[in-house]
């Protein structure tokens, strides 16, 4: 697999399961104007994994039939490309397996309650916010447009999710205590988003991707502004948990994907 | 390039751009109709070429928000107004960047807006506001400034939902984008 291709997949694949994760609030807020703000966000999220898995089904495309083989292991998807047929953003999006996901693994963390779902959306809207800031100077067309687009929106949920770690933090003891254990627990996931592999190595010296140890500075900063402001306490270094971005992920992901490839899986190919 | 001709109503005539943006100007937005396309600005270009079956047209549109479920109603709109004016080799391709704004809304679209009941975009995009700020927004039915943000989000990606405090009604705010 190209490193373009990879890196596509991992942006779409961030997007995609974000933006499932807050769409399963629909319904469930705790006030309908947040029920609509959430699935809001999944909206924007969705279009932005739309986007990005249909650059990525074109790379597909457009590789010579050799270097198709093996992108998957997945033989739902594998399968297609093997009969010569072009994929499309849905292929990509619901025919693959769990190993072929190479999302971060912060956003396939379960919403459990609101403090988490507040939590794990600040931690990757900030993080999302820096990234689409230096991916808009990307060489690469498709990816700084992507950027372009999705930072306008970005703004939106980095503001939505600031103000309610802040509202949390520094609210009532009950919700200080339970903001300040969702960071506690989502802290060692934070570490992925600024390890750099040889994709994102290679991708850089192109200058096609990011250097994310410089997101990584900015990041901290405004973590720890708001961590503050919101009266919470920053969570001590220690171990990091990765894999995500490799396609190793937590027990979650999979609970996901049967949900979101359930028609698909069923019904091969229907369409309506 | 040389004159492209099509039939209408019998006769022959000259098909040009501004043609094409006439028609168009009869495609809205599905979900706020008041709007055509135009208003919106998310037509981005329109370009004509001659083959040998005919005029071939070529419109860029660029979506408002990433995830804007209208978009393919528009494709659709665009079609069929083109369809309907035998126009039959059309091309719709969808343009990212530069990433649409309301600065490009024309001022004849705020009109309509606020005439609708929607409060329209009242300043230059992309000035965020800083946490807990309010945009002021000037409520649409009676014209008091005194109102208040209910939430950011509202029933589609470019509405937020908002409360006058003077005659007590809620309307919707077309966000600064
Ligand atoms: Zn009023």
């Amino acid at each position: 697999m190209t490193p373009l291709l990879k890196y596509t997949l991992r942006l779409a694949d961030n997007a995609l399961i974000i933006g499932h994760r807050l769409s399963e609030w629909c319904g469930h807020g705790p006030v309908l104007e947040q029920d609509i703000a959430l699935t809001n966000m999944a909206l924007d999220h969705l279009g932005q994994a739309r986007s990005l898995y249909q650059y990525a089904a074109e790379q597909v495309n457009n590789m010579p039939a050799a270097e198709k083989k093996n992108l998957f292991t997945g033989d739902a998807i594998q399968g297609l490309i093997r009969e010569g047929g072009m994929i499309d953003e849905d292929n990509v999006a619901y025919l693959r397996d769990g190993w072929d996901f190479c999302n971060i693994l912060l956003v396939e963390q379960p919403n459990n309650d609101w403090a988490y779902t507040i939590a794990r959306s600040f931690f990757y809207d900030t993080f999302n916010y820096f990234f689409y800031t230096e991916l808009r100077n990307s060489k690469d067309t498709t990816l700084s447009a992507v950027a372009e687009k999705s930072l306008k929106e970005v703004l939106y949920h980095k503001r939505w999710s600031g103000e309610w770690m802040i509202r949390l933090g520094d609210g009532t003891e009950e919700s200080h205590t339970r903001i300040q254990q969702a960071v506690n627990d989502l802290w060692m996931y934070t570490g992925e988003f600024f390890k750099m592999d040889e994709v994102d190595t290679t991708m850089l010296q192109n200058g096609d991707g990011v250097d994310l140890p410089a997101v990584k500075m900015q990041w901290e900063q405004r973590v720890a502004a708001i961590l503050e402001e919101a009266t919470l306490q920053l969570p001590p270094t220690g171990w990091m948990q990765d894999g995500g971005k490799q396609g190793v992920h937590t027990e979650h992901l999979g609970y996901v994907l049967a949900e979101l490839q359930f028609m698909q899986r069923a019904y091969p190919r229907h369409v309506w | 390039m040389g004159t492209i001709e099509i039939k209408e109503g019998g006769v022959m005539s000259e098909l040009t751009e501004s043609r094409i943006y006439e028609w168009l100007s009869a495609v809205t937005d599905p979900e706020v109709p008041v709007l055509t396309i135009l208003d919106l600005g998310i037509v981005r270009k329109v370009s004509i070429s001659n083959t040998e079956k005919g005029a071939a047209v070529t419109i860029s549109i660029t979506p408002t928000y990433s995830g804007c479920p209208a978009m393919d109603v528009i494709s659709v709109g665009i079609r069929m107004a083109l369809l309907s004016q035998g126009i039959k080799d059309i091309k719709i391709e969808l343009q990212l960047s530069p990433a649409w704004t309301t600065d490009w809304m024309t001022e004849d679209g705020k009109r309509k807006l606020k005439e609708y009941g929607i409060a329209p975009p009242n300043r230059k995009a992309f000035q965020p506001l800083g946490f807990f700020e309010e945009e002021e927004v000037t409520c649409p039915r009676c014209g008091a400034a005194d109102t208040t943000l209910v939430s950011n989000f509202g029933p589609t990606s470019c509405k937020a939902l908002y409360k006058c405090l003077s005659c007590f009604e809620p309307f919707e705010h077309f966000k600064c984008h």
